[in-house]
């Protein structure tokens, strides 16, 4: 059964394209940053627009999952882990631990939100 | 006759060692990601509100604005590079994988070009 692999590879690109919009955000944002108070009011209230809270959360999964598949793919290139049972078991790895640690993230946005850091 | 050897006709041709290049840059781009990513989430999350002088400050740090800067050029490079093999895969019309490729390097290289661009004007003061 090599369907957990082709899975977690799809979703590797598929989250990869994901997190390129985030960089476009991101560098939205520094942008407006740079552009003074004035342009920082503007993009904050298309950032803070209840719309972008769900992309925040899409982007959080996405991030978490890129990050420890990508770290797979680093761990498979020194030639380890490449076997099928191993490369099964780091399949699942990968998937709880980044939904983990996407909770993790999101509870501290969640904390930030509520009560600043 | 040809006085040249068959082994002189052939070096030379082939991807001379340059074919693995697009894996490396894959490779270096996303070890350098895992520190940098982590680092920015760490530190945006860390920021007391978001507000225009609070982030100013924050970017204004000298160690912010260089990771800052380290982070958009190098997920530019790894953002296109990622995009470049999903067009290579799916975009089979030759002229429309040539175009949609050539909009993708324009694409990144503004993005990386503004990222630089927003980060130094913040750090050194110029505008904001």
């Amino acid at each position: 059964m090599s369907r957990y692999t082709l899975a977690t590879s799809i979703f590797n690109r598929f989250t990869g394209a994901a997190l390129s919009l985030g960089l476009v955000l991101l560098v939205y944002w520094l942008m407006a940053v740079a552009g003074g108070a004035a342009a920082h009011a503007r993009a904050q209230r298309l950032l803070c627009l209840p719309l972008m809270k769900v992309i925040y959360a899409a982007l959080t999964v996405a991030f978490c999952y890129h990050l420890l598949a990508g770290i797979r793919h680093l761990v498979w290139d020194t030639g380890r882990g490449l076997e099928r049972a191993q490369s099964q078991r780091s399949a699942w790895a990968v998937v709880i631990v980044s939904a983990l640690l996407a909770l993790l993230v999101g509870w501290c946005l969640w904390q930030h939100q509520v009560h600043g850091p | 006759m040809s006085l040249t050897t068959p082994l002189r006709q052939v070096l030379g041709l082939g991807s001379a060692k340059r074919g693995v290049h697009h894996w490396w840059q894959q490779r270096l781009t996303s070890l350098a990601l895992v520190p940098l990513s982590i680092w920015l989430l760490v530190s945006l999350l860390s920021l007391p509100a978001y507000d225009h002088a609070t982030v100013v400050a924050w970017m204004g740090q000298s160690w912010t604005a260089l990771l800052l800067i380290l982070l958009v050029l190098i997920a530019s490079r790894h953002s296109q590079l990622g995009l470049t093999v999903i067009l290579e895969d799916y975009v089979h019309a030759t002229g429309m994988k040539t175009l949609s490729l050539v909009l993708l390097n324009f694409v990144h290289v503004l993005l990386a070009a503004a990222g630089v661009f927003a980060v130094l004007r913040v750090a050194l003061g110029g505008g904001a």
